[in-house]
């Protein structure tokens, strides 16, 4: 087993282990920082993937804005009982069937792709982000989903303010 | 080598955990948490699509930054919404949000 595979094994299980910790544990805040640790770990991931610019953005808006948003949001809205007693509500049975059989279906469909075990052909030496950049920026090519993305920023950040201000 | 299945089968199991997240929990903020997780995986498996299949067309990537610019963008307003009825109601519990309800 090489060394890249014993890496993406270490990081695919503390993935999953801090996801399922994230979904059952009781307290809020620590539903929170275990969501930064699954982000670190698909960070690492994007890293074997050889996709550096997606990891460092992946630290940088998810674990620097996202989850801090979300831990914003746990300092913002607790009462007193809402952080100790059962988090999980009394549909958890049949949640939790549903998810089992989402991953179970999802695998069997996978598995009859042909291309299912294909390993990764060697990328030429290209720089990768100088394409990310040319790709974004060039009308042949994403620049107009790009600019939609950021009126679509632009539209959530007035939404939100305008929902949640405090019109004293 | 590692083969693209077990980046497939490892944004499986990450979104099945998030469709349980978002289905089994009573706190409104923690099930956008289990819809964050549903996003990461998609993003998985897109960078994973890039690599293995097109690697010089950067199409997956522009992808998957285009859904950090949704999830950024619908946890914003997720999160407003969540602030602005815990203001009204005083509760984040998604069972006690029930005036729609018939």
């Amino acid at each position: 087993m090489s060394f890249v595979q014993i890496v993406f094994l270490v990081t695919a299980l503390s993935i999953l282990i801090a996801a399922v910790r994230m979904v059952t544990t009781g307290s809020m805040v620590h539903a929170a920082l275990w969501l930064v640790a699954t982000l670190f770990g698909v960070a690492v991931l994007f890293v074997l993937l050889e996709a550096p610019f997606l990891a460092v953005v992946q630290v940088v808006i998810y674990i620097g804005a996202i989850a801090i948003m979300f831990i914003f949001a746990v300092m913002l809205t607790r009462r007193e009982m809402l952080d100790k007693g059962p988090q999980l509500n009394t549909k958890k049975g049949i949640a939790a069937a549903l998810g089992a059989v989402t991953f179970v279906g999802l695998a069997l469909m996978l598995t009859t792709w042909e291309g299912f075990d294909s390993y990764a052909r060697p990328m030429a030496n290209v720089d990768t982000v100088a394409r990310l950049g040319d790709a974004l920026l060039s009308p042949d090519a994403y620049l107009l989903p790009f600019e939609v993305a950021s009126v679509l920023l632009l539209a959530a950040l007035v939404g939100s303010v305008y929902v949640s201000i405090n019109k004293k | 080598m590692i083969p693209l299945s077990w980046y497939l089968l490892l944004s499986a199991a990450l979104f099945s955990v998030g469709l349980f997240g978002v289905m089994a929990r009573k706190n409104a903020v923690a099930i956008l948490l289990g819809v964050e997780l549903m996003l990461n995986a998609v993003n998985i498996n897109l960078v994973a699509f890039w690599r293995y299949g097109t690697p010089l067309n950067l199409g997956g990537q522009v992808f998957a930054i285009i859904v950090f610019a949704v999830a950024a963008a619908e946890v914003a307003v997720g999160l407003g919404l969540v602030i602005s009825v815990y203001r009204r109601r005083g509760t984040v519990i998604a069972d006690d949000i029930d005036l729609m309800k018939w």
